[in-house]
């Protein structure tokens, strides 16, 4: 054996005794709660073969209370770049059977290095969360760390798409990281996420909570709002990404891959989903289904404000973002929830060169105490900023109600919507009918002999008035009323004479949004 | 294509008329308002009743001290508004007490 096959013997021992982690013992415990290891989540993510490791052989920074004298594989983080589906990013995992996975400042470093790699190569950045916290023993070195990596979200934030998983505990400070970031990926059972845990606020307040009812993959999925795509098991959580990956586009700089055009399914017919009563619910997600290709829609924050509906679709090989009313939940209204929703998602997909199609069918705001005092209105401004911000190709197609409020908020002309149409039996009118009548005609109806029979003449009287596309039409408001068959024909053409839009903005640093 | 029947739908009411839907399990726990009612005296914070300064039936003027409740490791000094009677305690000094728990009644 020469000295340099020896060298490379030695090479390969060094690094077999990292890619080892924590330990046998670690990582059975691992397996016991139903967990990859972190370097086997990242295989399992990536296309075969593409992931390069970097900093394999960092040591960590503890110098007090013992720390010194105790090796921690790679500090408990691997972080390399590699491909999914042909398109580079980068990425780290913290490996929760080293130390629980806790942040020290070399491993805090190692972090940061990959996050400045991908901002500076434009690449999409991917983190996979799973760690106990801060390394106690390291003391404010620890926080530095956090604040670091907070920094550099903030720095890529509409630069880079950025992609936390939550994949084990994520907790305190921790948790800010994936807030800042644009989609964060949750596992049931496996993802917990909080600022304080169950034991603080047993000691504190004396409530109980098991960890899952706290911050839950299904808690940050239905009710906070804070994670956008649930998986039940990792391999599901990782198809979710790579999907997610092949239909946005790389940085801020390029577009969404185009790929091979293809009709939507037979089985979705978009003559036959929205009934002509505007009372009566239909699952939006049938239209959009029945006007992307091969009908595939994927959804984003499914279970979250689920009177709006926001997910990617493509469009004759060109990837949409699609904002839709969800009449089959809550009427479609707007509220605190599902503006905040819909308004980060427009802001995606304005920062990434996604065009946007809104579909409309809603009958305004959710009337309530509790929205009003939850701030209804700043929520609901969010929407509004989102629009009118937006400098995408922006499409809206009204369905069927345009309402009030909800007419302006919705994607309309008025907020720099490039197109938009509307369906024959779209009823756009600055009330419903009900509503209307009784404000226009309550002298008529109260002082009729017949007070309920009046109120159904005038409420007819302004339907057939007002309760159409026709009006706003002939203001150009809509610029085309269509056949429910036409939408896509239109949207694909719409999309194509906008593809080189290029509206100015005014300088400025930046804007002020209603946060 | 059709989509799911469903057999039974709820209604939800907005200014603009009502319409047929599901409701969220959000939207059906919502609590209702409750007026405020200044001589009830709530806690604001999640803690702990460390002293209590006054007795029932006891005349209290504005700014007098009635209760301290510990709370984030801070001790919270809960004083009158107004002037008046002290009509119910409803916590005695050790109690763990949740967020918006009545302390004290005044009349």
């Amino acid at each position: 054996m020469t000295v340099e096959d020896e060298k490379v013997l030695e090479l390969q021992h060094r690094k077999e005794k990292i890619y080892f982690g924590g330990g046998t013992k670690a990582i059975e415990k691992q397996k016991a709660m139903g967990k990859l290891t972190a370097r086997e989540r990242i295989i399992a993510l990536l296309d075969k073969d593409s992931f390069h490791e970097y900093d394999i052989f960092v040591e960590h920074d503890g110098r007090d209370f013992g720390m010194q004298d105790k090796s921690l594989p790679g500090d408990g983080v691997i972080i390399g770049t590699g491909m999914i589906c042909g398109q580079p990013v980068a990425i780290f995992a913290q490996d929760f059977t080293v130390a629980g996975g806790s942040l020290g400042f070399m491993h805090a470093r190692k972090i940061t290095k990959i996050m400045d790699y991908a901002l500076n190569m434009r690449i999409p950045l991917i983190g996979i969360n799973d760690s106990g916290g801060a390394r106690i023993q390291e003391g404010v070195n620890a926080l530095a760390g956090y604040g670091e990596i907070f920094f550099r979200n903030t720095l890529s934030s509409g630069v880079i798409p950025q992609i936390s998983v939550i994949l084990g505990p994520c907790a305190g400070g921790a948790v800010y990281s994936p807030a800042l970031t644009d989609f964060v990926f949750v596992v049931e059972n496996i993802s917990k996420m909080f600022i304080t845990g169950p034991e603080v606020i047993k000691t504190v307040l004396g409530e109980e909570i098991s960890m899952e009812e706290l911050g839950g993959a299904k808690v940050h999925s239905e009710l906070t709002g804070n994670a956008h795509f649930y998986a039940t098991s990792e391999d599901e959580c990782f198809v979710q990404i790579r999907k997610l990956i092949s239909m946005i586009p790389m940085n801020n700089t390029t577009k969404a891959e185009k790929i091979a055009p293809a009709m939507p399914l037979p089985e979705y017919d978009i003559t036959k989903i929205v009934p002509s009563d505007p009372t009566v619910p239909y699952d939006v997600r049938d239209v959009i289904k029945a006007l992307v290709d091969e009908s595939e829609f994927l959804e984003v924050m499914e279970m979250f404000a689920a009177n709006i509906v926001i997910g990617f679709g493509r469009i004759a090989g060109e990837t949409v973002g699609f904002i839709a009313n969800q009449p089959m939940v809550m009427a479609g209204v707007l509220d605190c929830d599902s503006s905040d929703k819909a308004a980060r998602f427009i802001r995606f997909c304005d920062c990434f060169n996604i065009p946007i199609v809104t579909l409309e069918d809603l009958p305004g705001y959710l009337p309530g105490v509790d929205q009003e005092h939850a701030g209804v209105i700043r929520h609901g401004a969010k929407m509004l900023y989102a629009y009118s911000e937006a400098t995408v190709p922006s499409i809206t197609v009204v369905l069927r109600k345009a309402y009030g409020g909800g007419y302006i908020a919705m994607g309309s002309r008025h907020l720099r919507a490039d197109f938009v149409f509307a369906w024959p039996l779209a009823e756009i009118a600055v009330m419903g009918p009900e509503g209307a009548a009784n404000i226009i005609f309550k002298k008529d109806i109260v002082s009729a002999e017949n007070p309920a029979e009046m109120r159904k003449i005038k409420i007819q009287e302004y339907k057939d008035k007002f309760a159409n596309p026709y009006v706003a039409a002939a203001k150009g408001y809509i610029d085309s009323v269509i056949a429910p068959s036409e939408t896509r024909m239109f949207i694909e053409h719409a999309l194509k004479v906008s593809a080189h839009k290029n509206r100015s903005q005014p300088q400025k640093k930046h804007g002020n949004p209603p946060f | 294509m059709e989509m799911e029947k469903k057999t039974h739908y709820d209604t939800l009411e907005t200014m603009h008329g009502t319409f047929q839907t599901t409701l969220t399990q959000k939207h059906l726990a919502r609590k209702p308002w409750i007026p405020n009612n200044p001589k009830h005296i709530k806690s604001s914070i999640p803690g702990t009743i460390v002293k209590i300064c006054v007795a029932e039936g006891q005349e209290v003027k504005a700014g007098d001290l009635l209760i301290v409740y510990r709370a984030m490791k801070m001790n919270n000094n809960i004083k009158a508004a107004f002037d008046g009677k002290i009509k119910k305690i409803d916590v005695k000094e050790g109690d763990n007490i949740p967020n918006h728990a009545l302390m004290i009644e005044m009349e």
